[in-house]
């Protein structure tokens, strides 16, 4: 279909969930996560202030450079790592059919 | 002993609009927040961000919100416990009033409790340690309290932020025996005059730094002894240290909430969409805290909650007077 591309999304639990991510209602990662009840807090809303969304992205899509605000985040957050994502700040566009990504510890 | 109509468990949005909404029906309102300023999220996590869906501000600053809700409750005198978290709740003997202490030892008393808490309380991130607990005021401590109580102790800091580096510069000066900065980046996100001093107080041999560092254990016998630091790329260095303060920031936590009796449903109160009741009489819960289906969080929804619920909560309160809507373009404000 059109305006749809598929995100695969692995639980704290190893469990695999494959998503379907609308490209068209203007939604990033933590939003999807939450419109499929998956455990992510994203306290903040999606301002890139809390960390509560991270993700570890598993697959090499090319994503958007890190913003100031995504830095500072990840940096008061814990279980970092090279790979981790704030997932309120990747945005669902086509380019990202495919996208493969693993909830980060609590 | 603090009495008021109407205790507003939360000092954001929803809660100083209750105190307006409340005011406009001769109910007094007192609000206790866990944080040291008014506007829960607004004012410690986003007060410089736009809000575009306030309706009739095509674009206001959070922080500018908040300045307006105080404002427009001013008139109805709120009181104010702020920098204490409601702790317990518990009703009077005839069963008409709660008893809401604070985390101060507070006293509250009121016949309607309206929680409108938000995420919960702001509480201190703690890291990811399995024994860190074991340590806490031993030697572990996630907030400054009184500084002169590192006098002369090896005190290490964790944290990128400004409070890691203004206590580690505060402390370094004069105060602590041997200030030791862990942070696991090269990189300080904290103010740059005070990144600066620290670089400089580093170099002067007045703060021990440690970058791409990160606390993995903690260890002592009883109380704090030493910390297990993991450095990147590899190897691992014990730290000997009498206090060590994990600066990471506030996240919010539904905290002792939880047990006041209340229905939870994923860490939100469930409520009646009637008026906004949850199943305790005369507790109620408006704006994120709360859950029914069909639930948005958002600020212009916890306004209707709130209004809807001052309605019912002054029936609760005098159940035999007749109240009768009015506008505030009729009558204007009167305040108390």
């Amino acid at each position: 279909m059109e305006n749809i591309i598929h995100v695969t999304v692995i639980d704290r639990e190893g469990k695999e969930h494959l998503l379907e991510a609308p490209t068209d209602m203007n939604m990033n990662v933590m939003e999807l996560c939450k419109s499929y009840e998956l455990p992510v807090e994203g306290t903040c809303g999606g301002m890139a202030m809390c960390a509560s969304c991270q993700v570890y992205v598993l697959s090499d899509h090319l994503l958007p450079a890190k913003s100031d605000n995504e830095d500072a985040a990840l940096d008061q957050a814990f279980f970092v790592k090279s790979n981790s994502r704030l997932a309120c700040q990747i945005h669902l566009t086509k380019e990202l059919d495919g996208l493969k990504l693993k909830l980060a510890g609590e | 002993m603090i009495e008021t109509d109407i205790l507003i468990i939360g000092a954001g949005p929803c809660g100083l609009f209750t105190v307006f909404e409340a005011g406009l029906l001769k109910l007094h309102c007192h609000l206790i927040d866990a944080l040291p300023q008014p506007g829960g999220q607004l004012t410690e996590i986003y007060p410089k961000k736009p809000i575009y869906d306030i309706p009739g501000f095509p674009e206001i600053l959070a922080g500018d919100l908040v300045q307006h809700l105080m404002k427009q409750a001013e008139p109805f005198k709120p009181g104010f416990t702020l920098g204490e978290r409601a702790e317990k709740v518990e009703k009077t003997e005839d069963g008409k009033f709660f008893i809401v202490t604070g985390s101060r030892g507070t006293l509250h008393k009121a016949p309607v409790i309206a929680i409108a808490g938000g995420l919960g309380s702001f509480e201190p991130r703690k890291p990811p340690i399995p024994n860190i607990e074991q340590f806490e005021d031993k030697g572990v401590e996630y907030i400054v309290r009184d500084p002169e109580f590192y006098k002369g102790k090896r005190v290490a800091v964790s944290g990128g932020g400004d409070s890691a580096l203004d206590w580690s510069i505060y402390l370094a000066n004069g105060v602590a025996k041997e200030v030791t900065l862990i942070h696991r980046s090269k990189s300080f996100r904290g103010h740059p005059d005070s990144v600066q001093k620290v670089l400089d107080m580093s170099a002067g041999g007045k703060i021990k730094l440690l970058t791409d560092a990160e606390v993995t254990r903690v260890g002592g016998n009883g109380i704090l002894g030493e910390l297990t630091v993991q450095h990147q790329p590899e190897g691992e260095s014990i730290l000997q240290t009498d206090h060590w303060l994990p600066l990471f920031g506030l996240s919010p936590k539904l905290g002792p909430l939880a047990e006041w009796g209340l229905n939870i449903d994923k860490n939100s109160i469930e409520v009646d969409t009637f008026d906004y009741s949850t199943n305790v009489p005369g507790i109620y819960a408006i704006g994120d805290i709360n859950t029914y289906p069909g639930k948005l969080k958002l600020i212009l929804c916890g306004f209707h909650e709130a209004t809807l619920m001052v309605q019912s909560a002054f029936k609760r309160i005098y159940p035999d007077k007749n109240y009768v809507l009015k506008y505030t373009t009729v009558n204007g404000i009167q305040g108390f």
